[in-house]
């Protein structure tokens, strides 16, 4: 299971306050602490900055790679923002995320193919958000095409079958584990990967539902996962389900976990 | 009145076979229409976005109620004589140019319609040049406006600016919504109102309105 910590994200304050003081020790230490807690990617998103964003998200670029050997999760909608961390980012870096969106689609490739990366092909269409299994795996289908097309190697492609809120639509869940599941079986190869708390907005007890979730989605062929490595129930119930699903040999990362004092039941 | 409450009650849980027979019963009884919207299913959905906005009701429940709400109407409507004023407003409603997500913007519009303004859905990735043109077809009191991506914001302060340069920005009150708005981005681009959810977007809608 491939995991992006998902925490230096500004739209939590305490990011945010850090970035805004370019405060490197803070961000650092929450870089090394889901690296330690089994993040190989550390996902970096400076959204809420907006006319700063581009400034921001390269300081933190610098700032984790500074102090941590890990590739980066360079996560924004802006194209500008992207190039201009890709250029600072050392080795492959994961960039969350290219879609069918018309302008989205022509802006970003010309930097996904500027140089060696993974990239999140989100499965947003070009006019319309999907919502059947069907309309995923056609918008999935199309992007893995056009990628693969570019010279993009399929196992460098982490779709994401765009995950909406059940409490809007309590049909949502299966559609998006319909969709790895068609997705995983149709491209060998590709990789499948999603945030979980869209799942439960709306919602009352949302860890709840997201770490459910995410034993379901990985069931049923997920195998990346943007989340928070720290949260030590959630990555108990990863433990456990890759365990169950015979993904874990002689049981060793479990015991492992257990024995480390990171296993909470 | 007490007379509605067992009407209000059913909304306000989501019952659609009692409430539908709740309103049955009052019209039977000889009450007013207007009467049991207002006072009857209005008054429901005000107290289902007062628990929404306080955290004591959720998204479904919300859902649930205006379904309840929709069905009732379905008995009132041919009622209601032509020319009558049931609407508390009318406002124009749409994710702007550039953003397809629709979950925040429909939440707003229904619990809007709920509080009895009359909506004008728009959709989504709506450029500053329709919002103008249709501000001019439907002459709403309120323009309405989503964004869930922090690239697509922009495009709120272009479609004030549009709906400036055509004059009508004096006839229409805008608020603004979406995940990475803010309170103070919103007073930045000169919108005349913010609200963080669909409960505080119908204060805010009937405060800009002078409405009770």
């Amino acid at each position: 299971m491939i995991i992006v910590g998902e925490k230096i994200n500004t739209s939590r304050r305490s990011i945010s306050e850090a970035a805004e003081k370019k405060d490197a020790e803070f961000i650092l230490m929450m870089a090394r602490e889901q690296a330690e807690a089994g993040a190989g990617f550390i996902d970096v998103n400076a959204g809420t900055f907006l006319d700063q964003e581009v400034d921001r998200l390269c300081w933190l670029v610098e700032t984790v790679q500074g102090g941590l050997d890990l590739p980066l999760c360079l996560d924004s909608p802006n194209p500008d923002a992207l190039a201009e961390a890709m250029k600072r980012h050392k080795g492959e870096p994961m960039i969350n995320s290219i879609s069918l969106e018309p302008d989205r689609y022509r802006s970003l490739l010309p930097v996904i193919t500027s140089r060696p990366c993974r990239v999140i092909a989100l499965c947003m269409a070009e006019t319309s958000m999907p919502t059947t299994v069907e309309e995923r795996f056609t918008v999935a289908a199309e992007l893995i095409s056009r990628l693969t097309g570019e010279g993009i190697p399929l196992e460098k492609i982490y779709v994401d079958p765009l995950v909406q809120p059940v409490s809007v639509d309590t049909n949502m869940g299966l559609a998006v584990l319909g969709a790895i599941r068609r997705i995983m079986e149709a491209f060998p190869g590709v990789n499948t990967i999603c945030g979980l708390s869209n799942i439960s907005y709306g919602l009352p007890h949302r860890h709840l539902i997201n770490r459910n979730f995410l034993a379901v989605a990985i069931a049923s062929g997920l195998n990346a996962a943007i989340l928070d490595p720290t949260d030590r129930q959630l990555m108990a119930t990863l433990l456990s389900i890759e365990l169950l699903l015979g993904r874990d040999e002689y049981c060793q990362n479990y015991i492992e976990a257990y024995e480390n004092g990171r296993l909470v039941a | 009145m007490s007379d509605f409450k067992a009407l209000s009650d059913a909304v306000i849980k989501g019952d659609i076979n009692a409430a539908v027979a709740q309103t049955q019963q009052a019209l039977e009884a000889g009450h007013n229409p207007h009467d049991v919207i207002d006072k009857g299913l209005v008054a429901g959905m005000d107290e289902v976005g007062n628990r929404f906005s306080k955290g004591q009701f959720f998204v479904p429940q919300m859902l649930r109620a205006a379904k309840t709400m929709q069905e009732c109407m379905k008995l009132l409507h041919p009622l209601l004589k032509e020319g009558d004023v049931v609407s508390k407003g009318k406002i124009l409603i749409g994710t702007v140019k550039g953003d397809l997500h629709d979950i925040g913007k429909n939440l707003v519009a229904m619990m809007l319609e709920g509080a009895g303004f009359e909506i004008v859905d728009l959709g989504v990735d709506v450029p500053p040049e329709k919002f103008v043109e249709k501000v001019q077809e439907n002459r709403p009191d309120i323009v309405a406006m989503s964004a869930l991506l922090s690239t697509t914001m922009p495009a709120m302060p272009q479609t004030i600016t549009a709906i400036e340069k055509a004059g009508l920005r004096d006839k229409v009150k805008v608020m603004i919504g979406g995940a990475p708005v803010t309170e103070k981005y919103a007073q930045e681009i000169k919108s005349d109102g913010y609200a963080s959810d669909a409960g505080g977007a119908v204060n805010k809608a009937k405060g800009l309105l002078g409405i009770p």
